[in-house]
């Protein structure tokens, strides 16, 4: 007798709800914590929909998007590529889509991975609970697709789409790393944003106030620089302080912020993301077959797909496009609970407070209180090292040659794991920009400051690019600095003084100047 | 707990506006990957889809980014031949590190295009922006053609099907109302007489009673008698035809196929002609074509034939051009059609036929049409033709022209200076 919940591989509502219910019992045992599930079917035309709105329900209209559902869809319909199987949404409750083409186990799978783990995931990691609030997402994406629709009809489509694209070039300074944000309902959001905006004119009209003071004051006040110390938040400090933005203009800056920083922690937590819900996956879908609940067959066409997500192809491959994170986060979640299970002298050595231990609550701890670069820094065990046979080259211009410094032996571990880990530190892989000074009293130019690491330079083509979207920002003279150890390296001007007119790009608004 | 959805129903075009916003932005770019289009599409498929390919570097969206330079640390996977220590010749072009194909460059910036699809609607939106049907659109009503019915109130005649119950029943009751009230008036007041005498006192009374039940019997069947419904109630919904105005256009092409006329001439007409009867299509509901061919003589012949049919002989355009006369008058009254002529020839003519084409087109013809266009295609100098087309382009600057190709590539230019929207 058998108690299998399908055999054939065509699924139907009822057949995903069963397996649904015997993957949260399993998930249950195992102790996931999640948010309740809404799993959506939905066509590969709305997947392909899902994709160009970065894989939300709702959005604000701009033609990036439009540019990315064009690839996609040429992509999809000459068959050059395949659609994600899933996506899923750091929500409450957490939405999840599954597309109508595929098999009873890919709906399996997909429920498996993105229901149980992504969202135990989303609501356990610490990232996750400090950056983003899974309840409001949802509402503010609505306030900001009907704000900056009432922002198209009351300005013109142009300006906000002008505005938009400056926002996008510096999304990845939008966001705060020390500070939590704070969560709002859709209403809270609109009644603030009006007192907002008015408080905030006042501010910035005061800021750049330009009645003569008292000759005995100004001495005093001439001193300290404006901002008083460096500020790595661009998009946070032009909504604040660019003196010529509209309050409307404000607002949308701002309303980018928020996006950035929704999707922050996604951008630090890749690996142990992924590598978690992949994980979760793959000892559920195990589970299910110990339990007898799917067939031999299923189970083949589950490990023939997961191998294919879990491939890593060698630093050689034609497709060769970096560290799989699927691979990578697999590997090492498998290897904590091996480590936990079944420790072997090396990982006593190596881990002496993980080997042996319960193997559910060490991969939950992991989970809860560590980004890729800290999870890599204390998780990499040797084993995974040198079953990716991992090795690290030095590429330094000084150089002639590029140098192998690392390999996966004894020597090398540590100096890989270190390598490794910083490889997914985000400050390291974007250029450190921040705002130094304003010339409050002089002709109000901005200058940036980029702080190099290991000597890297700034792109000189597209820096000039997205300096031009900060002084259409800004409305002044942007100055930006690349510096070595206090040495400018580099410098890059907007206007550029030697193949520009002067000119103002945003000649719509008036500067804002409070009258006597 | 977990809810399912099923959202295969819900909109699938979530993506519009921002494709919509896209296209618009890259407008320019477009327009002219649609016009090196047309230039190269084989005759039949000019009525579809187009795929277009910007430059990558134009549609990038700029972001902050490493150059190249510096240290860099890179860990790599799948180590088949290293030890630490080992020294790798720096591979061509700059920073790529230990492996090939890395695709992704830091910058961001792939040189490959940026490919897509448009649909045809938007290819000849593309195709035929700001251009314009020049002057005069008659938008004449068509007689008998078309009509459309409309309510228009109620009347009393009408046929069962349009019956209108509810004025129906409202005029009867009316009718009832007024043919009965004196009646009902009388047979109250014999009621109440009733009442009074009810029971009765005495045989007077008694004798009063039955008067008067007789009385009120013979009221009621009076006003019984008054019908529940007549003829005369009955309302019908009225419909009222009228005929729809709409706009239809009508298209010569004329045709040399005379044995200087070669495929590759006949070709780079054809596109001509369907360039035409696509911007036609487009500004009218209706577009009729007539195809008029000739050598020495003149026949309406089909698509077919007049493409691809070989003929030789010498040229007279007078044939052709009083073939359409006649067919103008024949077939499509100028007060209802909208009438364009296009003709192509290489400029042959009978010597002393071009005098009298001009006087076809000037009393004739032009009179008659909203416009003619001539393409001469050839790569000798011009003829007798051109100079007595010349001079009907004088006397009907508005609704003549003429332009002169050597090559396909010169039809969509020559096409589009033809229909320039002109500047109000």
């Amino acid at each position: 007798m058998s108690n299998y919940i399908s055999t054939s591989s065509e699924w139907t509502f009822d057949l995903i709800q069963r397996y649904d219910k015997e993957i949260s019992m399993i998930a249950d045992d195992f102790q996931l914590d999640t948010y309740p599930n809404q799993i959506e079917i939905i066509s590969s035309e709305q997947m392909m929909d899902a994709y160009a709105s970065v894989g939300m329900p709702v959005g604000y209209n701009h033609w990036s998007y439009g540019k990315q559902f064009l690839g996609v869809e040429q992509g999809y319909k000459r068959g050059q590529m395949g659609l994600a199987y899933e996506i899923v949404i750091n929500s409450d409750p957490c939405i999840a889509y599954l597309m109508e083409e595929n098999t009873m186990m890919m709906q399996a799978l997909v429920i498996a991975h993105a229901c149980y783990g992504h969202n135990s995931f989303f609501k356990g990691n610490y990232l996750f609970k400090t950056w983003t609030d899974a309840s409001a997402i949802i509402d503010y994406l609505v306030f900001a697709k009907n704000y900056i629709a009432k922002c198209e009809e009351k300005h013109g489509v142009d300006a906000v789409e002008d505005l938009l694209d400056s926002c996008h070039a510096i999304m990845s300074y939008g966001v705060d790393r020390y500070k939590r944000p704070y969560p709002l309902s859709q209403h809270e959001e609109e009644t603030r944003q009006q007192e907002r905006e008015m408080y905030l004119q006042k501010q910035v009209n005061d800021l750049w106030r330009t009645i003569p003071t008292d000759v005995s004051t100004e001495k005093q006040t001439a001193a300290p620089t404006f901002p008083s110390e460096p500020q790595e938040n661009l998009l946070y400090f032009f909504e604040k302080n660019a003196p010529l933005l509209e309050p409307w203009q404000r607002e949308i800056v701002r309303i980018v912020r928020k996006m950035a920083q929704y999707f922050y922690p996604q951008k630090q937590t890749q690996v142990m993301n992924e590598g978690w819900a992949t994980f979760w996956h793959y000892t559920i879908m195990n589970e299910l077959y110990d339990r007898r609940l799917i067939t031999e067959g299923f189970m083949l066409e589950f490990i023939q797909s997961h191998s294919g997500v879990v491939y890593q192809p060698p630093y050689n491959h034609q497709y060769y496009s970096g560290i799989n994170p699927y691979t990578l986060g697999f590997s090492m979640m498998q290897d904590i609970r091996r480590m936990c299970q079944n420790p072997t002298a090396e990982d006593k050595k190596w881990f002496p407070d993980i080997a042996g231990s319960h193997w559910l609550q060490t991969l939950d701890f992991a989970m809860r209180n560590f980004k890729d670069e800290s999870f890599i820094l204390q998780f990499l065990s040797p084993k995974v090292m040198r079953d990716l046979k991992l090795f690290c080259i030095l590429d330094d211009d000084k150089n002639p040659t590029i140098n192998v410094s690392a390999i996966h032996d004894d020597r090398g571990y540590r100096r890989v794991r270190e390598a490794l880990s910083e490889q997914y530190n985000l400050s390291n892989r974007e250029p450190n920009i921040q705002v130094y000074s304003v010339d409050v009293r002089g002709d109000r130019s901005l200058t940036l400051h980029h702080t190099q690491h290991n000597r890297m330079p700034l792109d000189d083509k597209s820096t000039d690019e997205v300096i031009k979207h900060i002084h259409r920002l800004w409305g002044f003279d942007i100055h930006l600095y690349s510096l070595d150890e206090g040495v400018r390296q580099q410098i890059f001007h907007c206007p550029n003084p030697q193949t520009d007119k002067p000119q103002i790009p945003l000649p719509t608004v008036a500067p804002h100047l409070v009258g006597p | 707990m977990s809810y399912i959805v099923d959202r295969r129903l819900n909109s699938k075009n979530k993506s519009t506006v921002n494709r919509e916003r896209f296209l618009r932005r890259y407008r320019g770019h477009i327009k002219k990957a649609v016009s090196d289009a047309i230039d190269k599409r084989s005759i039949t498929d000019i009525d579809s889809g187009e795929k277009i390919s910007i430059p990558s570097k134009d549609i990038s969206e700029p972001s902050f980014s490493h150059g190249e330079g510096g240290a860099r640390d890179r860990v790599l996977p799948g180590n088949d031949e290293f030890v630490a220590g080992d020294k790798i010749k720096r591979p061509q072009g700059g920073a790529g590190g230990g492996g090939n194909g890395s695709g992704a460059s830091d910058s961001g910036e792939g040189d490959d295009d940026f490919v897509f699809q448009i649909t045809q609607e938007e290819f000849l939106d593309f195709m035929f922006e700001d251009l314009a049907l020049p002057n005069l659109v008659k938008r004449q009503l068509a007689g008998n053609e078309e009509f459309k019915t409309h309510r228009a109130g109620v009347s009393n005649e009408g046929s069962p099907g349009q019956v209108n119950i509810v004025r129906t029943l409202r005029s009867a009751n009316a009718r009832r109302i007024a043919l009965t009230g004196k009646k009902r008036k009388a047979l109250r007041l014999l009621e109440a007489k009733l009442a009074d005498i009810t029971p009765p006192k005495d045989d007077l009374e008694a004798a009063d009673r039955v008067k008067l039940q007789a009385q009120i019997t013979e009221l009621k069947a009076k006003i019984k008698r008054v019908p529940w419904l007549d003829d005369f109630d009955l309302k019908y919904n009225l419909q009222v035809k009228y005929p729809v105005p709409h706009s239809r256009a009508v298209m010569f092409c004329v045709m040399d196929v005379s044995g200087s006329m070669d495929q590759a001439t006949k070709d780079v007409a054809k596109r001509f002609f369907l360039l035409l009867f696509l911007f036609l299509q487009r500004n009218y509901e209706k577009t009729e074509v007539v195809f008029i061919r000739h050598h020495t003589s003149a026949k309406e012949v089909d698509e077919q034939e007049f493409f691809y049919s070989r003929e030789t002989g010498g040229t007279i355009v007078s044939s052709a051009l009083k073939l359409m006369d006649h067919i103008i008058k024949d077939r499509y009254p100028p007060g209802e059609w909208n009438i364009y002529g296009a003709q192509a020839s290489d400029g042959d003519n009978w010597n002393d036929d071009s005098h009298q084409c001009y006087q076809l087109l000037t009393e004739n013809i032009m009179p008659a049409v909203q416009y003619f266009s001539y393409i001469e295609i050839t790569p000798r100098d011009r003829q007798a033709l051109w100079h007595a087309y010349e001079k009907v382009a004088e006397r009907f600057p508005e609704a003549f022209a003429l332009r002169h190709l050597m090559s396909v590539a010169d039809i969509y230019p020559v096409f589009r200076d033809l229909f320039k929207k002109q500047a109000a």
